[in-house]
Order: C-alpha cells, then sequence, then structure tokens
C-alpha cells in the first residue's frame, strides 16, 4: 500500500496492530484509530483500505468495542458502496457478541444495498443482489416491505433476473405473498425459457409455505399446454408432493393431460413417479403408463425406463387388475430384450421380489409417500450472522457459498504460498476464539503459532478419501457428560475455523462426528469425535497429512477449549 | 490488490493490457477471459469468473469485469476481495479514461494507448490504488489526448448527454462535453464550460386495473466541469425541495425526495436555509448528489395505457388495441417511446392500423414492438393489433369466445426519454460561479433536465 502506507498515521496504525504492548493501552490505540479515520487525504480507496486492517484488532473490552464503532460510525453513510460495506463487515465482526447491535447496523445499510440494488451499473447491481440473499438468510423480514424493488425488468440480463428471482422468494410473507407471486407468475411466460423455468421453480419453493395458491398458479401454467413449462411443472409438483402432503388431491387433479406435452428425461421421470406412487387417486393412471411401455422401446433414458418399472410395480399393488397385464410385457421386454445393464438388473430384482409372494413386494414397496421432514434440510433457515460475517464483502456471496467450497477446495489444498497480512479474510484463530475462553487459550504453549485457515471448506468424498489414507495421529479422550446438542458445537467449533463434515444427530447411539481445518501452512487435520453411550468421556483421533507434533498438538488444545467449553456449559 | 488489467473490445480484441504484479499468467489471459465469458453457462454470472490454470497452482485467478460503452474492462485478482470497491474502482476508471480521452470507446481508446498506459502507471501501484482524483493526476500527465475532430460547438447532429445512456435528445449542446477535460492546454478559449445534468431513472409498476403498484425515482445530478479547478460553484435547488417524508417547506405541495447523499466534496451550509449546494469541482465529471424517491410522485405519470384485448379461440385471432396517452404539460414532448409487448407463442402474422406515419410496428423475438419517435404532452396515440394464434389453448374451464387475455401476452414494457422533465419535480435554479475569467470570456454553464425510463411496466 504505497499510498496510504507512507502516512505516519497509518505507520503508527500497523504498529499498534502488531505489538500487543500498544494494543493494551486503549487509549493510544484509540488515538491512533482516530486519527487514522480522520486522515484528510484519505480517499474512499484509502478508506476501504484502513477499515479493511482494522478487521485484525480485537477491542479488550465492551467500553473500547463501543468506542471504536462510535468512531466508525460515519463510515456507514459514506457515498461509496464499499466504504459503507467495509465499515458493515467492520462492525458485524467487532459486535459479534451483540446481535442486536448487528442487527442494527443491517438496518442501518439497507438504504445503500438497496440503492446498490437498482444502480445503473449492473456489475455493482448484481453484487448488491448477492449480499441482500446472504443477509436474508438471517433477518429473513428484512427487506420483505421492499420487496417492489427485487422486480424484474424485461431489460435486465439473465444473471441479475435470475438473482432478483432467488431473493423474491426469500422475502414472501403473508404480507406480499399476493404480489409476489403475480409478478412471477408473469415471469413464467416469459420468451426465454431458462428464465421462465426458473421463475416456476420460485414459485414450487414458495409453495412450500404458500401452498394452496401456488398449485392454482401451476395448474393454469398447465393449460398453456408448452413443452418447457409442463415438463418443470411437473418437476415442482413432484417435490411439493413428498414435502407438503396437503396438496396431493389438487396435485393428482392437475395431471391428466401432461403427458402429451412432456418429452425430456427430467419431465417424464417425474410424471411417471407422481403416477406410480399417487396413482390410486389419478383415474386414468395405468393407461398413461401403458403408454410408456408400449413406447418403452423407443425410449432413449434409460432412468426414465427404470423409474417406469418402479411405478408400475407400485401402482400394480394398488390396482393390480389393470396393470398386471401390462407388467408382464415390461418385465419380459426389460430382462430379454433391454440393453442397458442397470435396466435388466432392476427387472430381475422386480420379477424375483415377485416371486417371493406380493406380501413381500408389498412390505418392502409400500414405502412413505412424503417427507415433512426433509423440508427442515432444504433451508437451514436463519442462520446466524456470525457465520457469514466474515464472508461479507468479498467475493464468497458474489460467488455462492457452494461454488465458493470448490473453488476454494481447488485452491486451497495447493496454495500456501505467504499470505499478505492486509487482506479482508485474514483473521487468526487466535483472537476469534470467544472472550471468555481468550485467557485459557493464551496461557497455552505455541498456541500463537497455528493459524487455521478461516472459510476452510472439504467436501465430505475429499474428506472419506484422505481420511482412509491416513494413519491416527493422536488419541486422547475428554471428560464428557450428557448428551451432545450438535447445533452448539458445530457453532462453537466454527467459531475457531474448524468445519463440521458430518456429524450424528442428537441421541444418536453411539454419536460420531467428523471433523476438518486447516492451518496456514496447508497441514490438514482430521479428526474424528465419538462418544459411547456408557463412557462419559469423549474419545477424538486426529489424523495428519503431515507430521508436525508442535501443530498437532496446539490443533488439539483448541479442541479440548472448545469440547470442554461446551462441556462446561451443560453441566 | 489487481493482478492485471485489461481493456477488450465488444468482439474481444485486446486493446490495453496491463500486468502489475507478473505473478499470474501472461498476455492470453485476456483471451482465456473472453473464451470463458462467451462460453459460460446461463445460470452462472458472468461478473465474477474464476479460472484454475491447469497444472500450476499459481494460475488461480479471479476475473472481475464491468461493461462500458461496448468496453470490457476486466480486473483479476488472486484474492478474496470486496467486490464493491473493485467494481467501483473499475467505473471509476471509466469515468476517468473518458475524462482524458474524450468519451469512451474502442476508437478513442486505440487512439490513446500511450495516454491510458500513463495514466493507468499513475492510478494503480503494483496492484494497489494510488488516486483517481483528476485533480492529483493532471500534474503527472504529459501524455495529450488525441481527438478525432476538432469539435465545434454548434455541431447538433449528434447529441448526446455526456452521461445518461440515450441515444438522442436534442437539448444538450452537441458533443461539447464529450471532449477531453485536460487535452486542450493551449486553447485556452474553449475551457470555460461546465456541464449540469440533472438525469433521473424511472421504474413503474401499473397493475392491470391500472392501479399503481410501485415508483421509484433514482435520480442523480451530474456535473462535467471543464474550469480551472478551485474555482468555486453554487448550485441552487428548487427551494421547495424536502428530504425524508416529515420535512415541509414553502406553501406548496413541495418536492420530496425520500433520501439524497452528496458527494463529499460538497458544502452544505446552506442547504438548510436555502437549498443551495457550496463545492469547488475537481475539473472532469463528478456525481455532486444522489437521491431516490419512491411510492409518491407529485406530478402525474408520464404515460398511461389502455389495453383492450379480444381473443377469437375458435379462430385463433387476437386482436389488441392499445390506446397510449401521454400525460406530460402539453410543452413537453417524449422522445423515442418503444413499447415492448410479449406475445404467446406462435404468433405468425401481424395485421396494424395505426393513429399516425411516423410510427411503426413489428414482431421479434416472440414480441410486438411499436415505435413512437415522438409523442407530445397530452396527445392520445393508439394502435389496433390484430395476430393469429393458431393452436393456443384457452383457460381451463372458460367458453370458446372470451375476452379474458390468454396467458404469455404481455406485460407490456415502455422506453423513453423525457427531455427537460423531471418526474420528482425537482429543478436547478441556478448555477453561479465565483470565478473570474482574466482576460477571457464569460464561461459557459449548460443546465439540463433529463428523465428516461428504466423499467416502466404495464400489466395487461
Amino acid at each position: 500500500m504505497p499510498y496510504l502506507g507512507s502516512e505516519d498515521e497509518v505507520k503508527d496504525l500497523k504498529k499498534a496492530l502488531c505489538n500487543p504492548h500498544i494494543q493494551a493501552d486503549r487509549l493510544r490505540y484509540r488515538n491512533v484509530i482516530q486519527r487514522v479515520i480522520r486522515m484528510s487525504k484519505l480517499d474512499q480507496w484509502g478508506q476501504a483500505e484502513v477499515l479493511n486492517f482494522l478487521l485484525r484488532y480485537q477491542p479488550r473490552s465492551e467500553e473500547e468495542l463501543f468506542d471504536i464503532l462510535n468512531l466508525l460510525d460515519s463510515f456507514l453513510k459514506s457515498s461509496s458502496p464499499g466504504v459503507v460495506m467495509g465499515a458493515t463487515k467492520l462492525f458485524l465482526i467487532l459486535a459479534k457478541n451483540f446481535p442486536h447491535v448487528q442487527t442494527d447496523v443491517l438496518m442501518q445499510v439497507k438504504g445503500t444495498l438497496l440503492a446498490a440494488c437498482s444502480s445503473e451499473s449492473r456489475e455493482l447491481c448484481f453484487a448488491a443482489l448477492c449480499h441482500v440473499r446472504q443477509v436474508l438468510h438471517s433477518l429473513p423480514g428484512h427487506f420483505s416491505s421492499h420487496y417492489k424493488k427485487f422486480f424484474c425488468s424485461y431489460s435486465e440480463p439473465h444473471y441479475i433476473k435470475l438473482q432478483k428471482v432467488e431473493v423474491l422468494c426469500e422475502l414472501v410473507n403473508d404480507e406480499n405473498v399476493q404480489q409476489v407471486l403475480e409478478e412471477l407468475r408473469g415471469y413464467c411466460t416469459d420468451v426465454s425459457a431458462d428464465f421462465a423455468q426458473a421463475a416456476i421453480f420460485a414459485i414450487g419453493s414458495i409453495a412450500r409455505t404458500y401452498t394452496d395458491q401456488c398449485v392454482q398458479i401451476l395448474t393454469e401454467l398447465l393449460g398453456l399446454r408448452q413443452e418447457h413449462i409442463t415438463t418443470v411443472v411437473v418437476q415442482t409438483f413432484r417435490d411439493l408432493v413428498w414435502l407438503c402432503p396437503q396438496c396431493t388431491e389438487a396435485v393428482c387433479q392437475a395431471l391428466p393431460g401432461c403427458e402429451e406435452s412432456i418429452q425430456d428425461s427430467e419431465g417424464k421421470q417425474a410424471l411417471i413417479w407422481l403416477l406410480g406412487v399417487h396413482g390410486k387417486r389419478i383415474p386414468n393412471a395405468p393407461y398413461v403408463l401403458e403408454d410408456f411401455v408400449e413406447n418403452v422401446k423407443s425410449e432413449t433414458f434409460p432412468a426414465v425406463k427404470m423409474e417406469l418399472l418402479t411405478a408400475l410395480l407400485r401402482l400394480f399393488l394398488s390396482r393390480p387388475a389393470e396393470c398386471q397385464d401390462m407388467l408382464g410385457r415390461l418385465l419380459y421386454y426389460c430382462i430379454e430384450e433391454e440393453k442397458d445393464m442397470a435396466v435388466r438388473d432392476r427387472g430381475l430384482f422386480y420379477y424375483r421380489l415377485l416371486l417371493a409372494g406380493i406380501d413381500e413386494v408389498k412390505r418392502i414397496l409400500r414405502s412413505p409417500q412424503s417427507d415433512p421432514s426433509l423440508r427442515l434440510l432444504e433451508d437451514q433457515a436463519e442462520r446466524p450472522v456470525n457465520s457469514w460475517a466474515s464472508d461479507f464483502n468479498t467475493l464468497v456471496p458474489v460467488y455462492g457459498k457452494a461454488r465458493w467450497a470448490t473453488i476454494s477446495k481447488c485452491q486451497g489444498v495447493e496454495r500456501h504460498g505467504p499470505e499478505l497480512p492486509n487482506t479482508a479474510s485474514f483473521a487468526t484463530s487466535g483472537p476469534l476464539i470467544p472472550e471468555e475462553n481468550k485467557e485459557r487459550v493464551q496461557e497455552l504453549p505455541d498456541s500463537r503459532a497455528l493459524m487455521l485457515v478461516p472459510n476452510h471448506q472439504l467436501t465430505a468424498e475429499c474428506f472419506e478419501k484422505t481420511w482412509l489414507s491416513l494413519k491416527v495421529a493422536h488419541q486422547q479422550v475428554f471428560p464428557w457428560q450428557g448428551a451432545v446438542h450438535p447445533d452448539t458445537l458445530q457453532m462453537a467449533l466454527q467459531v475457531v475455523n474448524i468445519q463440521t463434515i458430518a456429524m450424528n444427530r442428537a441421541g444418536a447411539q453411539p454419536w460420531k462426528a467428523y471433523l476438518s481445518a486447516q492451518d496456514d501452512t496447508g497441514c490438514l487435520f482430521l479428526t474424528e469425535l465419538l462418544l459411547e453411550p456408557e463412557n462419559l468421556q469423549m474419545q477424538i483421533s486426529v489424523k495428519q497429512n503431515k507430521a508436525r507434533t508442535e501443530t498437532l498438538n496446539s490443533f488439539i488444545s483448541v479442541l479440548e477449549t472448545v469440547i470442554g467449553t461446551i462441556g462446561d456449559i451443560k453441566s | 490488490m489487481i493482478s492485471q488489467f485489461f481493456i477488450l473490445s465488444s468482439k474481444g480484441d485486446p486493446l490495453i493490457y496491463k500486468d502489475f504484479r507478473g505473478d499470474t499468467g501472461g498476455r492470453d489471459v485476456a483471451e482465456l477471459f473472453y473464451r470463458k465469458l462467451t462460453g459460460l453457462p446461463g445460470d452462472e454470472s458472468p461478473v465474477v469468473m474464476v479460472t484454475t490454470g491447469g497444472g500450476g497452482h499459481h494460475d488461480d485467478r479471479h476475473f472481475i469485469h464491468i461493461r462500458h460503452s461496448g468496453l470490457y474492462l476486466v480486473a483479476t485478482t488472486s484474492e478474496n476481495i470486496s467486490p464493491f470497491s473493485l467494481l467501483e474502482l473499475l467505473s471509476r476508471l471509466a469515468t476517468l479514461l473518458g475524462d482524458y480521452c474524450g468519451s469512451l470507446g474502442e476508437g478513442t481508446i486505440s487512439r490513446n494507448v500511450a495516454l491510458v498506459y500513463e495514466l493507468l502507471d499513475e492510478v494503480l501501484d503494483y496492484g494497489y490504488v494510488q488516486t483517481t482524483s483528476t485533480e492529483v493526476l493532471r500534474n503527472f500527465i504529459q501524455t495529450e489526448a488525441v481527438v478525432s475532430k476538432p469539435f465545434s460547438l454548434f455541431d447538433l447532429s449528434s447529441v448526446g448527454l455526456f452521461g445518461a445512456e440515450t441515444q438522442q435528445s436534442k437539448v444538450a449542446p452537441s458533443s461539447a462535453a464529450s471532449r477531453p477535460v485536460l487535452s486542450s492546454r493551449s486553447d485556452q478559449s474553449q475551457k470555460n464550460e461546465v456541464f449540469l445534468d440533472v438525469v433521473e431513472r424511472l421504474s413503474v409498476l401499473i397493475a392491470s386495473n391500472g392501479s399503481l403498484l410501485k415508483v421509484d425515482v433514482q435520480g442523480e445530478i451530474r456535473l462535467k466541469s471543464f474550469l480551472p479547478s478551485g474555482s468555486e460553484m453554487r448550485i441552487g435547488l428548487t427551494e421547495e425541495f424536502c428530504v425524508g417524508k416529515s420535512e415541509l417547506r414553502g406553501y406548496g405541495p413541495g418536492i420530496r425526495v425520500d433520501e439524497v447523499s452528496f458527494h463529499s466534496s460538497v458544502h452544505l451550509d446552506e442547504f438548510e436555509s436555502h437549498r443551495i449546494l457550496r463545492l469547488q469541482p475537481p475539473q472532469g465529471e463528478l456525481t455532486v448528489m444522489r437521491y431516490q424517491l419512491s411510492d409518491d410522485l407529485p406530478s402525474p405519470l408520464p404515460f398511461r395505457l389502455f389495453p383492450s384485448v379480444h381473443w377469437d379461440r375458435g379462430s385463433g385471432r387476437l386482436q389488441v388495441y392499445l390506446k397510449l396517452r401521454c400525460d406530460l404539460p402539453p410543452k413537453s414532448q417524449a422522445l423515442n417511446v418503444r413499447l415492448h409487448l410479449p406475445l404467446p407463442r406462435g404468433v405468425v402474422s401481424l395485421s396494424q392500423e395505426l393513429s399516425s406515419p411516423e410510427q411503426k410496428a413489428e414482431l421479434g423475438e416472440g414480441a410486438l414492438r411499436w415505435d413512437l419517435p415522438r409523442v407530445q404532452g397530452g396527445s392520445q396515440l393508439s394502435g389496433l393489433f390484430q395476430m393469429d394464434v393458431p393452436g393456443l389453448p384457452g383457460p381451463p374451464g372458460q367458453g370458446p369466445s372470451t375476452s379474458a387475455p390468454p396467458l404469455g401476452l404481455g406485460p407490456a414494457s415502455l422506453s423513453f426519454e423525457l427531455p427537460r422533465h423531471t418526474c420528482s419535480g425537482l429543478q436547478v435554479r441556478f448555477l453561479r460561479l465565483a470565478f473570474r475569467p482574466c482576460g477571457n470570456a464569460n464561461p459557459h454553464k449548460w443546465v439540463r433536465h433529463l428523465s428516461h425510463s428504466d423499467a416502466y411496466v404495464i400489466r395487461i
């Protein structure tokens, strides 16, 4: 930073940030900060830069924290969105123990975000929309009264429209649902098939809450008899019936006639699944399936054939008289003529199953027809602000969490070049440990030497592969009492930058969890937690991809602190 | 922190390429970027893209770009930086290049390659921003801009505002505003000009029953100054200008906006009392003030559309009668009005009856386009369109002949420009310069008002 770095105040601040003795001197530190942010020559780039490296400071007391926040308040009203977002991030991170302050800050920057969302620069608008979605994950009602700002106009580029539709889906509530649905319905007939389908899926996801209105709209769309619309509507119906069984009746009434305008594999599979599972309530279900059976030879997608086998067998259980003949024909075809091995095996499997007797078939195939509990898995509602505060005003929300995970996986494993200390995402694991544990961690020898990388993401497959290829480097037993609260534990681990790969539900016996973390040299720590029902202790096994005892020890002590704290809270 | 910066033409030809850190790749990144951009799957956004170079692990980088007047301005970085700051920097660079080279475009950039490189050298050092102020930079820039043709103040053939992306508006003095700010060091006579634009973008949504669902006005006061910097300027706004819902000024209904933000160089000491903005603008372009207004418009909306749709399901004949009323004051007019009406799939033929000869209507991309080059305030125009839609099924459970519009028709959207009109009613009362020209004529001051549509949607 040649331009800013030449200023004395900035040098002072940098020194202060590095030197714990100066950090301890609150007044001096306050002075430096005050001088830096009042620097007259500081333009918006300088301000953003200063806000960025203030992220590295951890206030000692509540009083000091609010003091700093007050000093920085004016940045929230800057006319440059970059500065406002930088300040917001700093506020969110500093006030991590004060949810009401965080909410307040997000309230204050609402205007700036909304203005950026309707900005003339499409690119800025896109970045702002991504951040709006991020905020909505934690505060679902935050933008609900401004829903009209997120209506699309036909001249906007595709990627903005898709983001806006997502935002609309997320901010819907009792008051605006009518207007939002009406707007979305307009998009469903858009000339761009992609956008139309995105709008239909959006209505489908709103339908999980406002079922009746949405199913009515979707049923009307079927009347258009257009291929690209019908196929998506049927797929939406399939998911909806699975999640909200109360709409089954309406869906079953809407289905007849759809088969004529569905050509693609996904749509056919959805329709056949619906006919198989709910065929009892659809009078012409056997005849539709019969058409599919007649044309099975010319069917190109093996997945459709598999779906057809299962569906027909299910329907056979509820309507045997109408289905027996064609089930026979289908099985014959699949076993004798089909070239795809998976389909053939499935056919043989069902054939043998039928040989075992009809009661056996019923026992196996009559699975539940819906599972409302899955809903919670899909939208993990109301994630805490702290879970994304460090990602705010970075590229993570712009890429989307999932894509970022794949990007940083490729980068994270390979790259361990020297990190420049003044980047936004940089935060050591030390200061991020909750206030109450701080002294304990600092007493530990060498705990400073270990720096766990934030935003470390490892996929489950990758974890499994690495886990199996490594030997256990360390095994230890910690005292533990009572049951586990996975959410609390996961959150606590996240604070110290340990990622949870998989975890049993609360109360499972034995209870297991798999964790992963990475330090700044690229060394991976893979951990298994095991809680046997009888023993009052938690067994941990740690594997490491580079044998380094000192970092391993400090990693274990971090883990011990977290587990100890969680254990303390409960006992 | 930026690793590389480059400018591509709309066809992907690299015009400018600058590597600041030498840490990643080579010149071929520009080509890589364009290939990625054109081959992007439909559901991914082009604004931010990532590339992971084949084997070398130092090859990962993010491309962040903006499109500006047909050019791609691209920055690459290998860090997880703030997208807002970077996008702002790119648009600031675009403005800066515009200030120095005249209006930004493929031609001007390729004529001024040396100047652009010189500017980039000063603005960014090792990928960090040093300064973007036109004022500071002019001390370091030696190269003069190459301008294609000499400017004439009275050349009214190609008219355009410098900021707003509008095609034509016969309000501004020609291309005078699009010349470089700092080119004519020797030629003092041309320097004393200042342009002040009040530009508003209007987005409106009207329900099918005519009720207003959404009005949103985004306004800006933009200044482009060719005056020597340091000269003070006072801009007087309408005295009835109120900010927020509760403030009340004057006796009339007032000009009300919801939120205002000012550029940091604006002094507001006279704003409370007299609605005067005082500033010492640097040379070049500057957004003095931004404001927003929603849901509560003082003047009537510029356009009302009265559609009537008759649809005979049996014969597949669709008849759309559109009546467009312009509610502007009689002296004003709207330019380049275009109505865009999406139609159901499978429309084959169009027959039209339009109320005046200069209008034009045609089918394209599954929509009807109706062009009205000029609409006078208070006037009413109409068009009758007949189309054949074979094989379009009706809404279920209704008779064969119905007036209910088929699905897939509408909503109609209008695009237009309103010169000399602001929807919020905000006007610039005066623009005073405290500048004493030495031996020169008085500076020319140009104040222009313009509204244009962002999204003006009418449901049918």
